[in-house]
Parts: structure tokens; sequence; C-alpha cells
């Protein structure tokens, strides 16, 4: 790496990503395990017996298809196909929702390309009635869950179809039905929310728990911290995800955790349980989320779930991501394609084949395509608003209140 | 004179002031190799080195806290929160922290720190892209609060609250990034080139914290405005042909009440714009000390236009921007009054 001027004039530490544009990335260094440990304790035992799994890698999969190790679920090859199918059709939303932001139609889009196995794993280990607590990057819940797409899409296009009515920015679902709460723009401050949730489901003697998300550069947000606390101290029974995709926006992973540190290994010191798991590998997310929600609902309290895996394409339709780092690296990262890997597993044990994995493609495609165009029929965002702009002051509060009343007037004023 | 655009007038000022002053560092989420997601500090880290304009982790709480025990000391730190909408976390530093450091310890520490923050609508940017949250902070004691609308006031400024010893807010318009904006968001976009205000001394200048600007001289009507509703109010006065003494106060506090009180006893009408939220919003301010001074010379009731009390709303963005037709009706009811 070449330093950049002036650096070595100052004792200041700033850590750097091992590679930028123009750099041939090499990832050789990042041991991929290859003995699929560490072994799987009873998922009731002291926290302290995962400690090492804080900074290992629990992974099921191998490259070639093969499952091994502890950590193998009982799951059946319906079931993965299923998942097959939801990460595919995950992928081709996204796809096809960054195209249309592209052509105007809404004003912003996020990808959960790469990190799907994360959401689909993860969703297919719960229950539905789980309350997941998610960033805008889990999508694929909401497709496992069996969401709307169509609804989905109308909320992009902040059309008439929106049951968001057009407040919120595109992909900041908010579904209770499907047990999705609504997502925050604002990073970090949903953790701690669901652990509350989660001590109101203990109080309220229920099986649900609560399962959270945050990338990994939200770590460094105090609400974290809170929340790794708040699960301890009361045992919430709640699963706490760290999505390590290794960028946040443009800052590496090494920004937000320090170098040398795993993000499993900050729940260590919080006293709770923590995993590590391969993020692309399905069968990997899906046993340690099994793991760790049957903890959290036996009453061993809350587990830290680092998920390791990468964010293939850019942060949102806002950035180039060619800008901070090189172009080849989603290509070189060393723990594969979660699609990939599954679809091989398959074939592996006989389960699927070529053929029908690319009707499988043509048809989340073609599903997609009847989605969108049915969306689109309920107008969007670049074309004249479908949204009625009164809704703008309902929700505000329960009732509506007498000076909202008054500016409602103002505004009818405004558009005579 | 060079041109610029907002962005590089503020990388601007701060090249300057990192070029002067081995005490000035840059940092936030974002802003180093990449150099921010509006690019204001593209190139820096390049220029001055990595230790001088880096990324920092996404903790808003810790990079203020960072920027005050740099400041005490010794250090000139400007930092950047990525969107005004996630400044929260920051708060209790700012307000518990930056700006009472120097009471709490009658001196003996101080905390000269520069936060910058792009703040309001325009950009479809929903409920946590849009804010404006200046009431938030100008009722803070102990802090400085400050909205430029243009290139030059924005370089100018910026290198003045890098300098000045109290710990400022520097808030930027992001919608007046690029040019300026009229209120119709349907007519083409304009750019600060051939815009007088674009044109942007190179080197190191100063626009004085606490004076406002006169955007236009009249006899007719006072309109306050700052940030975006600047050039808004601008159009509609011009399009209405009513002669109005427009004030950029470009300072919220310090607050330029001499310039503000001189033009209200001459018009007798004042009109005062901003696109935060009406309740307890600044214009509340406003209009409570137009009325302190300039009760006597008021021949109507003084108006305010702003944005509704409600949250930014994403695809409603323009209903809820108060825009040429909102200020257009208050500027006639001042009028007739
Ligand atoms: C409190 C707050 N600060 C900053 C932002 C701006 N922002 C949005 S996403 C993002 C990066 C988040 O990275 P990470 O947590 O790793 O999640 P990822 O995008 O990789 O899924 C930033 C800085 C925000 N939304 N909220
Ligand atoms: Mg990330």
């Amino acid at each position: 790496m070449t330093k950049k001027s002036g650096s070595n004039s100052s004792r200041l530490y700033v850590p750097e990503p091992p590679f930028r544009p123009g750099d041939t990335p090499d990832y050789s260094y990042i041991s991929v395990p290859a003995a699929h440990s560490p072994s799987r304790p009873d998922p009731l035992c002291d926290a302290d017996e995962t400690r090492a799994h804080a900074t290992s890698l629990i992974r099921v999969l191998r490259f070639n298809g093969e499952t091994q190790g502890d950590w193998v679920p009982d799951i059946s090859a319906e079931v993965l196909r299923g998942a097959l199918r939801d990460i595919a059709l995950t992928r081709a939303m996204d796809e096809r929702m960054f195209t249309m932001q592209r052509q105007g139609k809404m004003s912003f889009y996020m990808k959960s390309t790469g990190e799907e196995a994360v959401s689909i794993g993860h969703a297919l280990a719960l229950n539905d009635t789980d309350m997941i607590f998610p960033t805008y990057r889990q999508q694929g819940i909401l497709i496992n869950r069996g969401a709307s797409m169509k609804e989905m899409m109308c909320q992009c296009l902040s059309n008439s179809g929106d049951p968001l009515d057009g407040k919120s920015i595109p992909v900041l679902y908010s579904f209770k039905k499907h047990g999705f709460f609504s997502i925050s723009g604002n990073l970090g401050t949903q953790l701690i929310q669901g652990v509350g949730w989660a001590m109101a489901s203990a109080y309220k003697n229920s099986d649900e728990i609560a399962s959270v998300f945050t990338g990994e550069g939200a770590t460094a947000e105090g609400d974290f911290h809170y929340a790794l606390n708040f699960a301890s101290t009361y045992r919430a029974p709640c699963i706490i995800n760290v999505v390590n995709n290794q960028w946040a926006i443009s800052s590496f992973q090494g920004i937000a955790a320090g170098e040398g540190e795993t993000f499993a290994a900050r729940g260590t010191g919080y006293g709770l349980a923590t995993l590590r798991v391969d993020g692309n590998d399905v069968l990997a997310v899906y046993a340690a989320t099994k793991w760790a929600a049957e903890r959290a609902r036996r009453g061993g309290g809350a587990t830290l779930i680092e998920h390791f895996t990468y964010r293939k394409s850019g942060h949102s339709t806002s950035d180039d991501p060619t800008k901070y780092r090189p172009e080849s690296e989603p290509e070189v990262w060393p723990f594969g394609d979660p699609l990939e890997r599954l679809k091989n597993h398959l074939i592996l044990i006989g389960e699927w084949d070529e053929t029908r994995h690319a009707a499988l493609l043509e048809a989340c495609k073609s599903e997609v395509r009847d989605a969108y165009k049915a969306a689109e029929a309920m107008g969007n965002l670049s074309g004249e608003t479908k949204v009625n702009d009164y809704t703008m002051f309902e929700q505000v509060y329960e009732r509506p209140l007498p000076h909202l009343d008054e500016q409602k007037r103002m505004f009818a004023k405004e558009r005579e | 004179m060079p041109q610029m655009n907002m962005i590089e007038a503020i990388r601007d000022a701060l090249d300057v002031k990192m070029s002067q002053d081995s005490d000035v560092l840059v940092f936030g989420e974002d802003v180093g190799y990449f150099g921010g997601v509006f690019r204001a500090t593209a190139g820096l880290q390049d220029t001055h080195g990595l230790h001088r304009c880096f990324d920092t982790p996404i903790s808003e709480g810790g990079i203020v806290g960072i920027a005050i025990g740099m400041a005490a000391n010794g250090l000139r730190p400007v930092a950047e929160i990525q969107f005004a909408d996630y400044i929260y976390p920051a708060y209790d530093q700012i307000a518990s922290e930056a700006a009472r450091l120097r009471y709490r310890s009658n001196g003996d520490f101080t905390a000269p720190i520069t936060i910058r923050t792009p703040v309001g609508g325009g950009i479809y940017g929903g409920t946590t892209h849009s804010q404006s949250p200046e009431a938030l902070f100008t009722h803070i004691a102990g802090l400085k609060t400050v909205i430029p609308s243009n290139p030059y006031d924005a370089k100018g400024m910026l290198i003045s609250a890098i300098e000045d010893n109290d710990p400022i807010l520097f808030l930027e318009p992001k919608r007046l990034y690029n040019g300026p904006f009229y209120g119709d968001p349907h007519a083409p976009a304009k750019t600060w080139r051939g815009h007088e205000l674009g044109e942007v001394p190179s080197g190191h200048y100063t626009v004085p914290i606490g004076e406002a600007r006169k955007i236009s001289d009249g006899a007719d009507v006072t309109i306050l405005a700052y940030g975006t509703m600047v050039w808004v109010a601008q159009k509609v006065a011009e399009d209405m042909g009513v002669e109005a003494d427009i004030l950029d106060l470009r300072s919220l506090l310090p607050l330029d009440i001499a310039a503000i009180e001189a033009s209200v006893n001459k018009t007798g009408r004042c009109v005062i714009l901003h696109e935060a939220t009406r309740t307890s919003g600044f214009g509340a301010e406003l209009a409570a000390q137009v009325q302190e001074r300039c009760f006597y010379a008021l021949e109507a009731p003084i108006q305010r236009v702003t944005g509704w009390d409600t949250p930014y709303p994403h695809a409603q963005e323009w209903a809820y921007f108060p825009g040429p037709k909102r200020v257009g009706n208050a500027l006639r009811d001042v009028m007739e009054a």
C-alpha cells in the first residue's frame, strides 16, 4: 500500500483497507476455515462456552457442495429448494428495482446482493410470529415470509398502492403482518428497541422472540452497546445480528471495529452467547439462528451473531463503489456466492440440476416482471405522484390536532 | 475570479485552512478516501494526509466527542455529520458538553469545534435526509449556529467558523450545493455558474459571523430568510413585483438584529421564512424579536411561512416544502393587511 503524503508526520493511527481502486485485491490472507468448526454446544450452555465461536467461523457448506461438521442442520431438500427460490427471487427483485430507479421510477433503492443468505437462512429458522427489527438489507426476510412483492414495490414507487402512503423513502418498509418492524432511516436506533420488544415478550410469558439487525458499520453507534448491555442484564429473548458485509458505504469494516477484532467478540464482554457464521452459507446461517432461537425461547437469553458476508453491489443507488474499492473485489472475495453455493449443494445431493435452475431463474424473473407491472400500474414517483398529498397530515398523532387542522386548511388554500 | 458551486467553496475553505494551520483536522463518516457523500472533502486526504482527513466509525456522538477532546487539546477540528437528520446521537455532546465547556470551567477549557452538516429538503430524502433542526441548536446557550445560502458566503463563513474560538454548527442547505433553487422543482436546475455569489476568491478571506446579507432593497416589506428559502423569497418577490427588503440572515446565533430592526422600521411589514416545522421554529424567535423592537412601526401582523408540523414526508415533499405558492400567499396577506 502506498501511504498518503504526510502520513508519517504524525503518530495518529488511522486504519486503511487493504485494497483501494487500482490495487489488485488478494484475500488469500483470510483463512477460509476448511474444518467446519467450531463444535455445536448445547443451546443452554454458559455464554462462556461460546467464547471461541466469536473468533472462529461456523460453516456447513463446503465449496464443492458437501456439508460437514457439527452444525449440519436437519432440513429437507424441499425446504432448501424454497430457500434457493427465495434467494433467487430477492436477487431478481433487487435487480429490477435498481434498474427502475435508474430509469427515474423511484427516488432511491438498496440491493442486498451477495448477502441474501443471511436474511433467508435466518427467516427460515424462525417462526413467522417472531418480530424482526431489520435494516434496509433484510428484504429477503419479507420474501421468505410471503409478503406481497407488489406491495413492496408499491412502497418503493411511493404510489397509490404504497401501504405507507409515500411517507417513507423506498425500502424502509413496515410490515407488522409479517413480523417486520418499521425500518428507521437512523442507524442503530432499533437494536435496543428490539431488546425492549423481547423483554415485553418475556414479561407476557410469550414464546415469541425478537431478532434485531445491524450492519457492521452501525455497531459503532451507542445504541448497539445499549442493546448488548440490556439484552445481557435482562436475558432478553432475542438475537442480535451483525451483518458484516465488509463495507459501510465507503468505509471498510476496520473503521467500525478496529483491525483484528471480530464483531461477534463484542458480545463476549457483555456476557452474551456469541456465534460467528459464514453468511454466504445459508445452511450455517440457518443452523446458528436455530441455536440462538432455541436458547432465547428456552430462557437462555440473547445471542450475538456475526454474519460474515460481502456487499457485492454499491451501498445504494446513490454511490459508485468503484470509487473506493477495487472493481474486481466482489469476484475475488473468498466466500463465494450464496446462491451458487446452495445450488451446488442441491445438485450434489441429487435434488437439483442445471435445467431446473435455469427454469427457476427464469420463473423468478417473470414473477418480478409481473409484480412490477402490476405495481407500476398504480403509479410512480416520476409521474404525477398518485399519493394523495393530504395524507402527509395523517398519523402524526392518533387524532388530528387543531394546529394541524389549521395547517391543512392553509395547504388547501395553497392548492386552490 | 474562480467560479465554484457550494461544495467546491466548502472544500476550498477546508483546503485553505488545512494548508495554513496544521491544527485543522477534518473527519466524519466517509469523508476520508471517498471525500464525503456530497464530495465536500474530496481530495483533502490526498493533499493533506491520511491523519488529517479521515473516516470515523458511524457514531455521531463519538465524532463530536473526539472533536471536543481534540479542540480542548489545542486542535481545530472540523467534524462532518453526514446529514443533520443523524445529528441527534451527538446532541448530548453538543448541548451538554461543547456548548458548556467554556462556561463550566470558567474559561479554563474551551471547545473551538466546527460541525458541518447538510440540512433541508428538496432531494426526495424523506423523513431522514431532509430535516432543518436549527431551532434545536439556537436554543442552546454557548453554541453558534450559521447557515450560508451561496458559495461565496459558504467559504468565507466556514473559514470564520474554523477560526472562531467558540463551537459552531455550520448548516449547509443541500438543495443549494449545486445551484440556487427558486422553489420550482420542475424548472430546469440552475447552477452557480454565472451567479455573482458563485464567484469565489481563491485563498483566504472571511465573511463575519453575525452579519446578515441584504439580497435586495425594497420599501414594501421585509423578508427574513435563510438557507434555501432565500432564493425562493427572491423569486417570489420578483414575480409578484413586490419591493422587498430581503435579508439572508446567514447567522442565526449571533443574530444581526440591527439589520433586521432597521429594515422592519423602514418597511413596516415582515414575513419570516423557514423550511423547518412551524411550532417553536426559529421564526418564532424572529417574530418575537421583531415585535419587541418594531411594534410601533408594524402595519400588519408578522407572517411566518414554514414547513408543516409533520415529519418531512417523502412523496409529498413538494406539498410540504414552503414553496412559491405558500410564500406568495403570505406576502399578499401582509401587503393587503
Ligand atoms: C445515525 C445515522 N448515521 C449515518 C447514517 C448514514 N448511513 C446510512 S447507511 C450507512 C452505512 C451503514 O453501514 P453498515 O452498518 O455496515 O450497513 P450496510 O449498509 O453495510 O448494510 C450510513 C453511514 C444513518 N442512516 N444514520
Ligand atoms: Mg456493512
